[in-house]
């Protein structure tokens, strides 16, 4: 089987008042399949772009991408969509959630995009709420919610469409550290159960959770090593 | 979401849907006052009978100036002679019938009296076929009620209301103009047409008619039904040259009578018709102009608020085409909102008019249809270019967005 994801040489500039961001400066980075990966970095250091990049959100100033040995490149829009809909669940820092909407309708959307039929689309969104332990907290809003919970229906809207891959941009960031807890505690079964997951943190005993730490320095890799410890103990908290 | 959209920009979105509303009501209206005014014309000129032609000295209708009233004006009368000689020699006409009438107050029976007047006319045994109603009691004229100039005469029903509340009219004697008439028959009901009764008449034997009713400007009105449809060019024809022959016209002068039918009076109707039409498809183009300009406000302006929206949706999965469905769906939505209460205000506006005329009602379904029709592409017209806009915003932009 080819590698998962494999970016060579990857940069992300960005123009501010003519001025150039090294947002990312050429980042080689492999990942695999199941693989358990955190990112860590000073603020600004490219981690969010990084994540984008994989998440085939942002397209990169110079370098190449392959995503499941495909060129992202030489993909259109709908490919693209298609990959973010389908093979890659997305969670943000601040949730994302359409606050006008149901927890459960926040975790249809994907479905919606991947033309699943209605009635198998509310039944696998009530499914998808009940494994984070929302079955509950359904037809709530996300004002009605608290952050962890928030954060739990951002999980099971990325997790809905059942991808393979789970990109979190730091996941616990916004949450008080017992939520945090429970927050990594599906990540954990998620890569349990054979999922990659990539998560980006500030936080060392969150990135411990992690088999592999990419240590992101001024847009460019500074270290990348596996973790010894074994993420299986006990976090404190 | 197409409704939160619209309930965020209240004031907007009333302007829209009004502007809306007033171009398709503007449709709707006109095309349900014109279709009953239609309808209740059509059901007018069954009546004449489909393959049916008058001569007149008199057009229908006529616009123009002084000198076109003065050339009709000047043309000899149709005297009860030249009918006379028209009927005798025209071979192809099923029948050749004459008519007049006139207004007349001073009828009365023993104590009553009409307080208004009622069209006195004088018929041969086709009256009834050309007023294009039946006996409803007793018996028609015969030919020797003209020729003999009996005086009898036929009810209408608002007539014999008036004078035979409680009785049996029958056999009696009425007065008209201190004349006796005795009452032979009474015809069928028939009801209002434009807001006004289509029984208040008499009729009585056009010989008597002549004698008693008749002054220098009683022009005839004849009748002519051709045997079929096929016939009725030739019928006409005939009809014409006998008339030219009767009335000795020059052959190099135009005509000196009028050949009126069914079909030029409906053509004359559609050509006033046709302008209210313009008339309308002009205000409603403006009307629709100006609501989809708004539509397209609206639509930029919720594109705009919901960026982070247009964002979330991008990154876990919608594509440019789910996007683009979205927002067009709402500007359709919105318009056809306005559609619908346009579509009911105009069948409701369009059917006062059948109101006041006293016609019966329609409901122009097809014509809802094309404002329905006309609204969804005033709404994807006016908002694909918003929905153009939300499709092609960038995923991470529109994240970082608050
Ligand atoms: N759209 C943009 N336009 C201009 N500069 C940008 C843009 N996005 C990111 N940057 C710049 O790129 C650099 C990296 O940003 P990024 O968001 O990846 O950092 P980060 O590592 O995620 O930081 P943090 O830990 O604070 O989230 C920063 O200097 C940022 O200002
Ligand atoms: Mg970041």
């Amino acid at each position: 089987m080819s590698i998962l994801i494999k970016l060579k040489g990857i940069k992300r500039y960005y123009d501010v008042g003519g001025e150039v961001v090294r947002a990312l400066d050429g980042v080689d980075v492999a990942i695999d399949h199941n693989e358990y990966i955190s990112i860590m970095g000073p603020s600004g250091s490219g981690k969010s772009t990084l994540m984008n990049m994989i998440g085939c959100l942002d397209s990169p100033t110079a370098g190449t991408y392959e995503f499941e040995g495909e060129l992202v490149h030489d993909m259109d829009d709908n490919q693209l969509a298609s990959i973010r809909n389908r093979k890659i669940g997305f969670v943000f820092q601040t949730f994302n959630l359409l606050s006008k909407a149901t927890a459960l309708r926040n975790v249809e959307v994907p479905l919606i995009y991947a033309n699943i039929p209605r009635s198998d689309r509310i039944e696998r969104a009530a499914e998808s709420l009940e494994a984070v332990g929302l079955g509950d907290r359904m037809h709530h809003k996300p004002n009605e919610l608290s952050g962890g919970q928030r954060q739990r229906v951002a999980i099971a809207r990325a997790l809905a469409n059942k991808p393979s891959i789970v990109l979190a941009d730091e996941p616990t960031g916004n949450l008080d550290s017992k939520s945090g807890v429970e927050i990594m505690k599906i990540f954990d079964d998620l890569h349990g159960r054979g999922n990659t997951i990539i998560l980006v943190t500030h936080e060392e005993y969150i990135a411990e959770h992690a088999d592999r730490t990419i240590h992101i320095f001024d847009g460019k890799v500074k270290e990348d090593i596996a973790n010894h410890n074994n993420r299986r103990e006990p976090v404190p908290t | 979401m197409a409704v939160e959209a619209i309930r965020q920009n209240k004031l907007r979105s009333i302007l829209t849907l009004l502007g809306i509303s007033i171009g398709v009501f503007s449709v709707i209206g006109v095309m349900t006052a014109i279709r009953t005014l239609e309808t209740s014309i059509d059901s007018q000129l069954d009546i004449f009978g489909t393959n049916t032609f008058t001569v007149n000295k008199w057009p229908d209708i006529y616009v123009g100036g002084r000198g076109e009233g003065k050339k009709f004006r000047e043309r000899k009368n149709i005297d009860y002679y030249q009918f006379e000689e028209l009927k005798r020699r025209v071979v192809l006409p099923l029948r050749v019938s004459v008519i007049d009438g006139e207004g007349e107050r001073n009828i009365q029976y023993n104590d009553k009296q009409l307080k208004r007047s009622a069209e006195v006319t004088g018929a041969d045994e086709w009256g009834l076929r050309s007023f294009n109603t039946f006996l409803s009691a007793g018996r028609n004229f015969m030919e020797d009620d003209i020729r003999f100039f009996r005086h009898v005469t036929i009810l209408g029903p608002d007539v014999a209301d008036i004078l035979f509340p409680f009785e049996e009219p029958l056999g009696k004697q009425i007065q008209i103009r201190g004349l006796d008439y005795t009452v032979i028959g009474v015809t069928e009901r028939k009801g209002q047409a434009f807001g006004e009764s289509q029984d208040n008449f008499l009729l009585i034997p056009i010989s008597v008619y002549l004698q008693r009713f008749s002054n220098r400007w009683t022009s005839l009105r004849i009748t002519v039904e051709a045997v079929s449809a096929e016939m009725y060019d030739k019928t006409v024809d005939e009809v014409i040259g006998l008339m030219r022959a009767i009335r000795q016209v020059p052959p190099e002068e135009e005509n000196d009578f009028e050949i009126s039918s069914n079909e030029e009076l409906a053509e004359t109707l559609s050509g006033f018709t046709g302008g209210i039409k313009m008339f309308a498809a002009a205000v409603s183009v403006i009307a629709l102009l100006v609501a989809g300009i708004g539509i397209m406000n609206i639509m930029l302006v919720s594109v705009s608020e919901r960026i982070k929206e247009i964002g979330i949706r991008k990154a876990i999965g919608a594509n440019k085409r789910d996007i683009l469905t979205q927002f067009l769906m709402e500007a359709i939505f919105l318009s056809q909102f306005g559609g619908v209460v346009g579509v009911i205000l105009g069948i409701l506006g369009g059917n006062l008019v059948a109101l006041i005329l006293n016609v019966p009602s329609v409901i122009p379904f097809d014509w809802a249809l094309y404002g329905l029709l006309i609204c969804s592409m005033v709404g994807i017209g006016f908002g694909i270019y918003p929905a153009w806009r939300a499709a092609n915003l960038d995923p991470i932009q529109s994240l970082r967005y608050d």
